[in-house]
């Protein structure tokens, strides 16, 4: 993150570039807040399409930083790519479906999950990747063996159909965002934006658990350890810290994250056998873009990653993987260790 | 490395006998029993499980290549067999006439190869850009972004129906699609990808490729270049895939997304790591005994009392179990059994496998 005085170095090194920058946000707050002139309509449509479009993306960035977030997290600390993440957010999903159908109650399916899918994280990393630190390679093998296994015991359990979890009655329905989706050119009378509030709420609930990662890693004991143990795992137990421990929370914290992510998976679209592949390959995506390790860059990974394939989805639907590739070619190509990754 | 310690030591011996000599007996054997299988075997053996077993051992192979060798495990040589097999369908005749161009053989092949062979050489020089554990990631994600692109777009890739009637040339009066033929096609294009990657193991590339999998850092001293190895080594191990894809193509008669799906990817680097992803032979074992699985899927899941449908549960446990138990694969299994045998005996252990 860029503190006030890299900030201030950096315009005072590149007065062109930030001008640039600045530019460019201006421009995209103009197309945000103010109502869009005929023109403007006639080449890119209904200004509501677009604010559909960005905030779809940044409610989808939100739900693929709570996947990314724990898979970053897990990598970062421990070295361990773990491929069957994607497995642990469609677990998640199919368990949060089954607490809330008995139980009714959507809310109650968060704590169940986190608990259950933290537990497989657990035992994942005692019995399996605790057992071959440092054997990279061997440990990437394992997940992708455990995920081909997952796969099929889910196929099995709950058959090819797809579910979706209903969202409880206070968040269904649409609220008003104080953003201008139209203004009546004779009337003078405004309409505003109305997005469904579950989508929502969803979205500062990311917000609250990214901070909250935040605050933990940068301002509490375990969180220094955690930040020490990404620096140098081997000084960490070197001093005495019983670094399995720790290794042991964040893995299940990270499986617990996306587990509760799959409920929210459920919500927003359904699960299908298939889905986990998919968010795996979003959560790789986005820490690759973003930068291995590091939880702001999850953020912005996620941010990019979302907004990105969303606007591709509604402005060039054929070629919308293929931006979500390009921006990832793109930061390989500049910058391999990611936009916030540090330099190795 | 057992292969890194091999290839000098079998290159510097100065061995006097011709070359017909120096073949192990057992390789005659084999040889021989493939050349002659056509005599006993019925056609769905030579069509469906040795020729999809030399078409999955290839695309193996040029991952073997590349991790093996290179040190680099790319998820991508799936992808490069499906542009190459998307190649030839689309510059080829096939049932999808307005989007297939229909050129003859002679330009469609050709391009074929080159074609994936830039396609992997850009891939390589995006994945080459970070190395190690990040390769993986990165892999897996160009091929997941080229699955997705080919089921999208129509122009080029026809979408989410791929080509179908995507048939061989009729070359010297032959309807290469018969069996008999196609097992012989097969098993030549196998036998010579081989041969190659063996060739290659202990030309100057290949020990060079080898350097830079154990030193990066001491070979780069040396004054070799890296990043063109790395990125040279996805180029040539995308003549080994390419071959692959295109015959994968012929022996299905067509090619959708599906065929170049991530489990695809992912089963590539399945039969490899557990034939044994660090010599050229593991991967046609891994792959015999995976489409042997498939194959007979019903008759071995029903022994146990699932259904066929299991079958992919079947393949990750044995994956893991291999993992787990024996990092070398079936191959590593077969050298400790010997070794094991050997010490017993208390003789030499003879040449390597």
């Amino acid at each position: 993150m860029l503190g006030r005085t890299e900030m201030n170095n950096f315009i005072a090194r590149y007065p062109l570039w930030s001008l640039l920058f600045l530019l460019l946000a201006v421009a995209f707050l103009c197309l945000v807040l103010a109502p869009w002139p005929p023109e403007l309509v006639a080449s890119w449509g209904r200004k509501q399409i677009f604010l559909n479009a960005l905030l779809g993306g940044i409610t989808l960035g939100a739900l693929y930083f709570l996947v990314a977030a724990g898979f970053t997290l897990i990598f970062g600390l421990m070295r361990v790519v773990n491929l069957a993440h994607g497995s642990l957010f469609l677990i998640g999903g199919y368990l949060g479906y089954e607490v809330a159908t008995a139980s009714g109650s959507w809310l109650l399916a968060f704590p169940v999950v986190f608990v259950a899918v933290a537990l497989i994280g657990l035992l994942m990393q005692f019995f399996i990747f605790s057992k071959m630190e440092g054997e990279e390679l061997r440990q990437t093998l394992v997940s992708i063996g455990l995920s081909i296994v997952f796969a099929d015991l889910m196929l099995w359990w709950w058959g090819g159909q797809s579910y979706s979890i209903l969202a409880p009655q206070f968040l269904q329905g649409p609220m008003e965002l104080p953003l201008v989706s139209n203004v009546n050119d004779s009337t003078g009378v405004v309409t505003w934006l109305r997005y469904p509030s579950v989508r929502i709420w969803i979205l500062v609930a990311a917000i609250v658990i990214g901070i909250a990662m935040w605050l933990v890693l940068n301002r509490t004991a375990l969180g220094m350890l955690i930040r020490a143990g990404v620096d140098d795992r081997e000084m960490l137990a070197a001093s005495g810290v019983r670094i399995q421990l720790v290794f042991l929370a964040v893995f299940g914290f990270g499986a617990g994250l996306a587990g509760m992510a799959g409920i929210i998976g459920a919500t927003f679209q359904s699960l299908s056998p298939g889905e986990d592949t998919r968010f795996l390959l979003a959560s790789l995506v986005v820490v690759i873009v973003g930068g291995m390790g590091s939880i702001v860059g999850a953020a912005l990974g996620a941010l990019i990653i979302g907004v990105a394939e969303q606007m591709g989805f509604v402005y060039a639907p054929t070629y919308s993987i293929v931006l979500t590739f390009l921006i990832m070619a793109a930061v390989l190509a500049f910058r391999p260790q990611g936009l916030l990754g540090a330099r190795r | 490395m057992s292969v890194a310690d091999q290839a000098p030591r079998f290159a510097s011996v100065a061995d006097q006998r011709m070359w017909s000599e120096r073949i192990p007996v057992q390789w005659w054997v084999l040889g021989l029993v493939l050349l002659l299988l056509p005599a006993v075997a019925n056609n769905f053996w030579l069509f469906q499980v040795m020729g999809w077993t030399f078409i999955l051992g290839m695309i193996g192979l040029s991952l073997m290549l590349l991790a093996g060798y290179g040190g680099m495990v790319s998820l991508l040589q799936m992808s490069i067999a499906g542009m190459a097999g998307y190649m030839v369908a689309i510059l080829g005749p096939s049932g999808a006439a307005n989007v297939s161009l229909g050129l003859s053989w002679w330009i469609v092949l050709p391009a074929a190869f080159l074609i994936a062979a830039l396609f992997a050489t850009i891939c390589g020089a995006l994945a080459v850009r970070t190395d190690g554990i990040y390769t993986i990631m990165i892999t897996l994600a160009i091929a997941a972004a080229f699955f997705y692109f080919t089921r999208q777009n129509y122009s080029i890739f026809n979408g989410y129906s791929g080509f179908n009637l995507v048939l061989p040339p009729r070359l010297f009066g032959l309807n290469w699609r018969d069996p008999v033929p196609f097992y012989y096609l097969t098993l030549a294009c196998a036998a010579l990808s081989y041969g190659a990657v063996v060739y290659l193991a202990r030309a100057p590339f290949g020990l060079a490729l080898q350097g830079v999998r154990d030193n990066p850092r001491r070979m780069a001293a040396l004054g070799f270049n890296v990043t063109a190895h790395r990125v040279a080594a996805y180029a040539l191990a995308s003549v080994f895939a390419s071959t692959g894809g295109i015959l994968l193509v012929w022996q299905n008669a067509q090619i959708a997304p599906g065929t170049i799906g991530i489990s695809s990817a992912i089963d590539v680097l399945v039969v490899t790591v557990v034939g044994g992803i660090r010599r050229p032979l593991g991967p046609f074992i891994g792959a015999l005994i995976y489409v042997l699985l498939q194959v007979f899927s019903t008759d071995i899941l029903g022994f146990f009392g699932f259904s066929a449908d299991r079958f992919k549960l079947i393949i990750g446990i044995g994956f893991l179990a291999i993992v787990l138990f024996s990092p070398d694969g079936v191959l590593g299994l077969w050298d400790r059994w010997r070794a094991g045998l050997a010490a017993r005996k208390t003789s030499t252990r003879g040449g390597g496998a």
